[in-house]
């Protein structure tokens, strides 16, 4: 079968799918030159590594050798993001409570009753900061750089709600993304330094009268070596030496404060000295079991649901041998047969993040304001710099529930209701609203999913339904001039299972494909 | 079919020492020198204790002897982040411990339950974290009608083939309960009476009792219904707030109670209130009160044994500034536990003190 089936080819294939019958459109290709990956590897590969696929991607994809295009991807990975910092990134905690203090101030003074509209900063900044994220992972040109930030964060957690300083959130989503893939020994040794996380796990109250066990817990549970692979003895030797590494409360940056630190000798995991916190991130990088951790999260995140022991070992080995490169590990992953695997595709599930910012990517829909963006996020469980506690976001199977999966059904159904592409001819355009403010009150109650009416759904560039708009629809320039059978094959990772509308127009087959329970797979 | 257990989440941490208030004790009247309830805007209980009085539609139900006071709820090395300790109160886990099954989850587990109308818990609010967990089917509605809508969009998804591709089955399995909760409920919750008493349009609160008025006299045998009423964290200038919102929840509980005494319902429900934490016993400068720890709850119900039961904090003898928990929460959820559902479960705790609360 060719991979672009011309308008009749679809139709059969299309009639075929209505009747019920086997004709199947994402059957394992035929053998090709060996040099080109094909479009379904070319799909997969996109589709697990960076957020929504549009035909144009593959199509760049799909006539490459594969391990060219693995290359490709991790070549040389933005260390920086491409949107500009909002204003008060540089701000240390004190001016941050000074600013507070004076929001107070004047909603005080406002009395009688009235709310005043004094905004308070650090509800502010941190809305700025999850808008920020949500525009970077639209703009960015290197998705899976965003992707591994998210995994990161998911990892070495920190949350908005606890650290309660959105500047240090922030310059810790740089840290993230500047080792996003690069190496993890670095990235460890970083965060425990991190301000956001000595605040958010209490590293900055850990002092040698009283150590905080907080860090030094989740260190071995979740950072490093996981349940089972060690001792409370080892909990709070480890917290013993962590104690003096603080946070300074003027500059918010982190400082050693020699006085609060036990200098005494600990043992931890079988070896004593007289440890700092170095010395116990080095044990624990030489533990096998910390590259284990990382392998298998990564391969819960990029693979499958279940990781494969022998294929983790393998890795975790070549991790270990490569002093924690993530370049090499993830073109190990990417290149595993596993993931290659046919019978691996479609077998993941669509984060939050995949399938709002994936289909606000595949429509190509302008979206200005992204407050409503991330309120969806939250309904849907994964707000940034706000993940739910220390353990991350459990995903797999866990993003859906009775509430999600309704709740991302009419998320799609608000895209589609709202998805044609304004005709070049001045057509209605929806009046801007320069008005932050009254938006941003709006915003107040968090999102509910009852009021879905709340929601604020992403600004349509017209209202014309997907689904009813007749052959005259436009798709967005991501998808127009695209057949029904490459928009099928493009947006769906497997055949789909809800019937597709055969004889309906591109927009309704799009509409039909973004509701198809397949749809929220990856 | 046992009692079905309303839970009533105070978002933001209630202060408890405002809410029943040791009106006698002079060092209350030195830790909240401005807002403080004046002794004569206390309704008395007895000698030492009384109800702020906006929570006076309450006195109704302490009158027919079916309000239960427990005092001091709370529990050991508390945190004070609403969303770390909101979580150790869902999932009924130590203070050191993460869990993510939620504690009525919890008290189910290993006791399939009938498939019956195939949904076993409703939230109304939007935090589902208590009744989450294998053992239980919940759903999250605000709004029955729109549910009802929403499910029959998404269609069933029986008969369909998954490949054995685990994340699509687990899909269409999601699909299935939607849809076998959808069934189990139209025709009862289309079937169901408006409450003989309207709820309060203030907060959201009184759209979700109207919801849980509606489920229980559909007789919908469910385990738990959930609903919330957010806005406790006052930090500044309390006293406006924190009076709106103890003079809502009272005057709909009130609500709630004769509703449901007139649908003959009234025996069959167990209403419960809980809280992330109360607040600090020194006021702030602000006129407001900080995170803090332990904090009166109520627990209402045609077979609750009504009275104050448990001993009210030392105001004297604090810790970091807190009072002193005198009953663990834990021990709360394994009585309501048992007392609603005859489930055992001690969630952890090595000796759960045993809460004469329930007939």
């Amino acid at each position: 079968m060719s991979t672009r089936l011309g308008r009749r080819g679809f139709m059969e294939a299309a009639a075929a799918f209505s009747a019920g019958m086997s004709a199947n459109l994402w059957m394992a290709p035929p053998a090709r030159a060996a040099s080109a990956m094909g479009f379904d590897d070319a799909r997969h590969l996109l589709a697990r590594t960076s957020f929504g696929v549009t035909p144009a991607e593959i199509r760049a994809l799909e006539s490459i050798d594969y391990p060219v295009a693995v290359d490709r991807l991790l070549d040389s990975p933005r260390r920086v993001a491409i949107s500009s910092a909002p204003a008060w990134v540089g701000q240390g905690p004190a001016e941050l409570r000074r600013r507070e203090r004076a929001a107070e101030a004047q909603r005080k003074q406002a009395a009688d009753g009235k709310q005043s509209d004094a905004v308070r900063p650090v509800q502010e900044q941190g809305r700025e900061l999850k808008n920020w994220w949500v525009a970077e992972m639209i703009a960015t040109d290197q998705p899976l750089v965003e992707r591994m930030t998210l995994f990161w964060h998911g990892h070495f957690t920190s949350s908005l709600m606890k650290v309660r300083y959105p500047a240090s959130l922030f310059r810790q989503n740089a840290l993230f993304r500047r080792e996003a893939l690069g190496n993890y020994a670095t990235l460890l040794k970083s965060v425990a330094r991190d301000p956001a996380m000595l605040i958010y796990l209490d590293g900055m109250r850990s002092v040698a009268r009283q150590p905080n066990e907080n860090f030094a817990r989740e260190l071995l549970e979740l950072f490093t070596l996981g349940e089972g692979h060690y001792s409370e003895a080892d909990v709070r030797a480890a917290a013993r030496s962590f104690t003096g590494w603080s946070v300074d409360r003027e500059s918010g940056q982190f400082m050693e404060r020699a006085g609060q630190h036990d200098d005494g000798e600990k043992t931890f995991l079988g070896k004593t000295g007289r440890f700092n916190g170095d010395d116990i991130l080095e044990i624990l990088l030489s533990h096998p079991r910390t590259a284990e951790t990382i392998v298998e999260k990564l391969w819960r995140e990029f693979v499958s649901l279940k990781a494969d022991p022998a294929e983790v070992a393998r890795l975790a080995a070549l991790f270990r041998e490569s002093g924690y490169e993530m370049k090499p590990l993830m073109r190990a992953l990417l290149l595993s047969p596993a993931f290659r695997d046919p019978a691996n595709r479609g077998t993941l599930i669509k984060s939050p993040v995949d399938l709002i910012v994936g289909t606000v990517h595949v429509l190509g829909l302008p979206v200005p304001e992204k407050t409503g963006l991330v309120r969806m996020l939250q309904g849907l469980g994964q707000t940034p710099f706000d993940p739910p506690n220390v353990k991350g976001w459990a995903g797999g199977v866990n993003w859906i529930s009775t509430y999600t999966l309704l709740l991302r059904q009419q998320f799609l159904r608000r895209m589609i209701e709202a998805t044609t592409v304004a005709p070049m001819e001045g057509g209605m355009q929806m009046a801007s609203r320069p008005n932050r403010r009254a938006d941003r009150r709006e915003q107040l109650p968090p999102v509910d999913g009852g009021g879905m009416q709340m929601m604020e759904p992403p600004r349509p560039v017209e209202g014309r339904s997907l689904r009813n708009a007749g052959e005259e629809v436009r798709l967005g320039s991501t998808l127009a001039g695209a057949d029904g059978n490459l928009l099928l094959r493009t947006l769906l990772p497997r055949q789909p299972i809800d019937g597709v509308n055969a004889n309906g127009t591109a927009g309704a087959i799009v509409a039909s494909a973004l509701l198809d329970t397949t749809y929220q797979l990856k | 079919m046992g009692r079905t257990l309303l839970l009533v989440e105070l978002k933001g941490g209630n202060d408890g020492l405002n809410t029943l208030v040791p009106y006698a004790d002079p060092k209350y009247r030195e830790l909240r020198p401005a807002i403080g309830v004046p002794r004569e805007r206390v309704v008395q209980l007895d000698e030492r204790v009384g109800l702020h009085e906006k929570l006076l539609p309450l006195m109704e139900s302490w009158k027919a002897g079916d309000l239960a006071i427990l005092q001091g709820v709370g529990y050991p090395y508390p945190n004070r982040s609403h969303f770390r300790s909101i979580e150790i109160w869902d999932t009924a886990s130590a203070a050191s411990q993460t869990l993510s099954e939620g504690w009525v989850a919890q008290a189910f587990n290993g006791t399939p339950r009938a498939k019956g109308i195939g949904v076993d818990c409703v939230v109304a609010d939007t935090n589902a974290l208590p009744s989450t967990g294998p053992s239980l089917r919940t759903i999250v509605m605000q709004d029955a009608e729109n549910f009802l809508d929403q499910a029959g969009a998404i269609g069933a998804g029986s008969g369909m083939s998954d490949d054995g591709n685990p994340a699509l089955a687990h899909l269409l399995a999601v699909r299935n309960e939607i849809n076998a909760a959808a069934a189990g409920l139209r025709d009862r919750l289309r079937a169901a009476p408006a409450p003989a008493e309207a709820y309060g349009q203030e907060f959201l609160l009184g759209r979700q009792l109207d919801l849980a008025t509606r489920l229980l006299a559909a007789k919908v045998p469910v385990v738990a219904i959930k609903v919330a009423l957010g806005g406790f964290d006052t930090h500044a200038n309390q006293a406006p707030t924190h009076e709106r919102l103890l003079s809502f929840l009272a005057t709909n509980l009130a609500i709630l109670r004769r509703n449901l005494i007139a649908a003959g319902r009234w025996q069959e429900v167990v209403v419960a209130t809980y809280s992330e934490f109360g607040r600090r016993a020194r006021q702030n400068a602000s006129a407001g009160t900080d995170h803090g720890t332990s904090a009166p709850h109520f627990v209402l119900g045609g077979r609750v044994k009504g009275g104050l039961h448990g001993v009210y904090p030392s105001l004297t003898d604090l810790q970091d500034s807190d009072l002193l928990h005198t009953v663990d929460f834990r021990s709360v959820f394994a009585t309501l536990a048992r007392g609603c559902w005859g489930q055992s479960c001690d969630f952890g705790l090595r000796q759960p003190q045993r809460l004469d609360l329930l007939v």
